[in-house]
């Protein structure tokens, strides 16, 4: 024990021991873990674009515009009912806004509170948002509607997936 | 850095009498292949048990796709198998598994038998030892059904004639197992799934309990 690099007998072997137990263990393991891990590293999709509405119908009062896409849950494929609320905004652009509440994910109504007729309401808490979909200070929103891309094609109305807008 | 949160723990707790009871032995020199090397025969039991604990594993992450239910079972397994990473390697591992812990417990079960090591005083053991090995067919029974392939289907289809081949309780075992008199279906699958994931692993860590505590009470037996 005179020299402080000397490994003793005892010490090698319990290094040993621990490397190629931890060796084996990790090799046991790694496999079982990446399977377990594998949802958060699957890539995201982007989605396709869905025909809605005709881009006539669309007025200067949003409306409630559904839709149906087709959804890949692992081994179970469904439809899924998507909405939207559609207006002309004051520039005459098309805006689509989803009606998930940025707070704790409801669905907002447009106009559906007496006392706010010019803007969305969320039932559950009273989260409002302005006609752009901006939320109203002093409510539980802490971030604007997000809007849904869309493209106009042959008349159409298409939209695609929702993007989240930064809090106003 | 390990070495002081051991300490800290120790001081307060008091672990190494703890841990030098169960880790802490001599290993005769008649069971240590360094000095005579076939006294690899030794190494079966802890060679099951390695492959247990393989198996509890691989069978934990595999619940966390796999459905028991006739409409998804096998599309799930399918899914796991074919998209997720690893998944076959995964599966693959729960599957020769199976296979494998068997062949260790069967060696394992011969070297006991050919040593003459279940004599007095560890009778008892032996017993508890053929329990562990009934315990284990059962989960090799159960499990089978799971993917619910055609294999599968007609294995259980099999295996619940024979059990209702018993004298008199024949046709109420088969009924047990199977939730159903004649069907092989949805509720032979739930059960099937049950037993082996909740029912037999339960006896199988207890059985395990015990035979282990019994070898250190014991000791292993004597040399030939």
């Amino acid at each position: 024990m005179s020299d402080k690099k000397r490994v003793s007998r005892r010490q090698f072997l319990n290094y040993t021991l621990t490397g190629v137990g931890g060796f084996m263990a990790a090799g046991m393991l790694a496999p079982m873990v990446r399977f377990a891990i594998d949802p958060v590293l699957q890539k995201q999709e982007g989605g396709t674009m869905h025909s809605v509405i005709s881009v006539d119908e669309i007025t200067n009062e949003p409306q409630r515009v559904e839709w149906t896409v087709d959804q890949v849950d692992a081994w179970y494929e469904s439809q899924v009912q998507k909405t939207a609320w559609v207006y002309n905004d004051e520039n005459g652009d098309i805006l689509a806004l989803s009606p998930i509440c940025t707070h704790l994910g409801c669905t907002v109504d447009w106009a559906s509170n007496d006392q706010y007729p010019d803007q969305f309401y969320c039932p559950c808490h009273g989260g409002r948002y302005t006609k752009d979909g901006v939320n109203v200070k002093g409510t539980p929103p802490t971030a604007p509607l997000p809007v849904y891309e869309h493209e106009v094609k042959e008349g159409m109305l298409y939209l695609g997936d929702s993007k989240s807008r930064k809090g106003a | 850095m390990l070495q002081k949160l051991y300490d800290w723990v120790d001081e307060r707790v008091d672990i190494t009498p703890l841990w030098r009871d169960i880790a802490d032995h001599e290993v005769p020199e008649h069971v240590n292949p360094a000095h005579h090397f076939s006294a690899f025969v030794y190494c079966f039991g802890g060679l099951t048990f390695f492959v247990t604990v393989i198996q509890i594993l691989s069978g934990m992450f595999l619940t966390m796709y796999y459905v028991p239910d006739i409409e998804n079972a096998w599309k799930s397994v399918y899914y796991l198998q074919r998209e997720v990473a690893y998944g076959q390697i995964v599966r693959g591992m729960h599957h020769w598994g199976a296979s494998l812990v068997i062949v260790m417990l069967f060696l394992h079960t011969l070297r006991v038998f050919f040593q003459g090591a279940y004599k007095k005083p560890r009778e008892l053991n032996w017993v508890i030892g053929v329990l562990l090995f009934f315990v284990m067919l059962g989960l090799g029974f159960t499990g089978y059904l799971l993917p619910w392939d055609n294999k599968a289907y007609f294995a259980t289809q099999v295996g619940l004639e024979i059990a209702a081949a018993t004298p008199v309780i024949g046709d109420g075992i088969r009924t047990l197992l199977a939730g159903d008199p004649s069907i092989v279906g949805a509720q032979t699958l739930t059960r099937f799934f049950a037993i082996h994931v909740f029912f037999l692993p339960a006896a199988l860590f207890g059985l395990m309990a015990f035979h282990f505590i019994l070898i250190r009470k014991q000791g292993i037996s004597g040399p030939l």
